[in-house]
């Protein structure tokens, strides 16, 4: 396993966070390493999105420090997380319905071929780049079907195809199973073994136990904005966790 | 698509998508496009002068004349926003532009003594005071564009209510410049003015051949740029755009800008058809736009729309107003109709997406 590895891709230290007299995270630290799938659970309002958005660059953090690749960042928008090589896959996917698969990866950063002065879009380049892509995810995905017509687990691998594009290091995913079948879950949980298998650490955010178990290294839990766990998936159980979340068990 | 043959990804469970049942085929612009058609054909059926040269001229200058800002609009409705000025800045670019060429070419304004042989110094190069007029009714556009889009991108603003209230400044603006009373094109150039905007090439009306050079420069802008790909982008799902690192703030003035260009454009072209300007010029022609914008298929929710749709509208309210005419139809159920097609237009649309 890649975790051996010697400097974690992401080590947050006593990251703090305060919306004015609100303390929605309180002293967290973690690490992940390339090729490391970290379950990241908690209830509603344990911090959980606080901490994604501060790792995304949404928000500053009040105290703490975030190192990526071994290096200290400050972000202060979104687009400078993204280009350090972080890259979140919304719950809502953040995919434009109205547009092909191959449009929606290449949204932002569309290739283009220069005639002239004017630049104009080079759509083959793009199609078959998506293709390449939706076949290293193994996803059976038209770059020019629109997403509108497309499949749960389809429009997760459109999103995921997006983060490859840029060769993320880091790959949060919010909720990805939470609103789809039970058939494509087992198709996001594959895309995320291609992630880890190209040595692409994954932030699995996530609700759903089995999923968090199937997939995972290790498991984080959140609870009142403070880190109460962090352990080696094969070290803890699905009702420990449950405990945790809870609170009936304070910390492990 | 032609796949690769090397293809990296085998389709077993996801069919392809039939021809008949995407692009054009299964768009509203598509239905509409036929019912054209059908229309059409009616029509030569119902009246031998429907498909003569002198109708069918009238019929492409007729509707020309709303089409140029409907493209601009259909810009404006892609990204899911509305633009309620056009009809008052049509009225305002036409107004700036003819005040502006008489200013220049009056004897006795200020600039009448830079030249020593009593006329203006512009006057003395054929075309410069078109082009300077032109560009100033334009440039009025541009200023009235670039205040829709900052105050419904950077200051968050609905644009139904901006722009609601930018169609009474810019009218109320009209009346204030000119008191009123409207004004003419006129000065030594105002005859390249009426050739330029109500002349004709081989018997094709110059709107019209300029609607048709839009609509491919804006087919182009659309679908073959980067610009035109966040304009969907936008429409289809803001948020979205806004986190792949769109500029959404820069499109969305860009959107507005380009609609009130094509709206000034529109109007300046009107004026040279009408010989003037008055102050209540293109009255209410903000709906027909809108009405032609939303029966060729663009979506008022955003994210659907193009040049070819923009056309068909314009068409098909202008062959069902001549029709009328033809068919010696009292032409005030002309209103009645446009609004019925509306709805109809709309209601297919629904019923097929509900089918498939």
């Amino acid at each position: 396993m890649a975790s051996a590895d010697a400097t974690p891709v992401l080590e947050l230290t006593g990251i703090g966070k305060e919306f004015g007299a609100i303390r929605a995270l309180h002293d967290v630290d973690m690490h992940v390493h390339p090729g490391e799938v970290v379950g990241l659970m908690g209830d509603n309002g344990a911090g959980k999105s606080t901490l994604v958005k501060i790792i995304a660059g949404n928000f500053r953090p009040s105290h703490g420090e975030i190192r990526f690749g071994g290096d200290a960042v400050h972000f202060s928008r979104p687009i400078d997380a993204r280009a350090v090589g972080i890259e979140v896959v919304y719950q809502d996917l953040a995919l434009a319905d109205n547009l092909t698969a191959a449009a929606n990866v290449f949204l932002g950063r569309e290739l283009k071929r220069k005639f002239g002065p004017i630049a104009l879009l080079d759509h083959k380049a793009m199609a078959s780049r998506a293709l390449e892509l939706f076949g290293e995810l193994r996803s059976e995905t038209r770059p020019d079907d629109l997403v509108k017509q497309m499949s749960g687990g389809q429009r997760q691998a459109v999103a995921i195809a997006r983060t490859r594009l840029s060769n993320a290091r880091l790959v949060m995913m919010d909720e990805p199973t939470a609103a789809i079948s039970v058939r494509q879950v087992e198709q996001v949980l594959s895309l995320i073994h291609r992630l880890k298998e190209q040595g692409v650490a994954v932030m699995l955010i996530s609700h759903r136990m089995p999923d968090v178990f199937a997939v995972c290294d290790r498991v984080i839990v959140m609870r009142r904005g403070e880190k109460r766990a962090d352990k080696p998936i094969h070290d803890t159980s699905p009702e420990e966790v449950t405990a945790l979340i809870t609170g009936a068990k304070e910390a492990a | 698509m032609a796949m690769p043959l090397e293809s990296p990804v085998t389709f077993s469970n996801v069919g392809k998508i039939k021809w008949w049942r995407r692009g054009i085929f299964a768009s509203q612009t598509g239905y509409v496009l036929l019912a054209l058609l059908v229309l059409m054909v009616v029509m030569h059926f119902a009246s031998p002068y429907f498909f003569t040269e002198g109708n069918m001229q009238n019929v492409a200058k007729n509707f020309s004349f709303i089409a140029i800002a409907t493209l601009g609009i259909t810009f404006v409705i892609i990204t899911g926003g509305i633009d309620l000025s056009v009809g008052s800045m049509m009225c305002f670019s036409a107004m700036i532009t003819s005040m502006v060429m008489i200013e220049l070419s009056a004897p006795g304004s200020v600039f009448v003594h830079l030249a020593a042989d009593g006329k203006t110094a512009v006057a003395n190069v054929p075309g410069l005071i078109l082009v300077i007029s032109v560009l100033a009714g334009l440039c009025a556009a541009l200023i009235v564009g670039l205040v829709n889009g900052f105050c419904i991108a950077v200051l968050g603003l609905s644009p139904f209510v901006t722009t609601l209230g930018m169609l009474s400044i810019v009218r109320g603006l009209a009346y204030v410049v000119s008191n009123g009373r409207g004004s003419f094109p006129g000065g030594p150039d105002a005859d390249y003015f009426y050739a330029l905007t109500s002349g004709d090439v081989l018997g094709v009306p110059a709107p019209f051949i300029y609607l048709v050079i839009l609509a491919a420069v804006m087919a182009v802008v659309l679908h073959h740029t980067s610009f035109g790909r966040h304009v969907f982008a936008l429409g289809g799902n803001e948020k979205a755009a806004e986190l792949t690192g769109i500029s959404v703030v820069r499109v969305k003035i860009e959107v507005y800008v380009i609609c009130a260009l094509a709206a000034g454009l529109q109007g300046i072209i009107i004026s040279g058809w009408l010989g003037s300007a008055p102050a209540n010029m293109a009255t209410s022609y903000e709906l027909n736009v809108i009405a032609a914008a939303v029966i060729g298929g663009a979506n008022l929710a955003g994210g659907i729309g193009g040049p070819l749709g923009a056309i068909v509208g314009c068409v098909l309210l202008e062959v069902i107003r001549n029709g009328l005419v033809l068919a010696q139809v009292n032409s005030y159920w002309q209103q009645t109709l446009v609004g019925v097609i509306i709805i109809l237009a709309v209601l297919v649309d629904r019923i097929r997406s509900r089918m498939t």
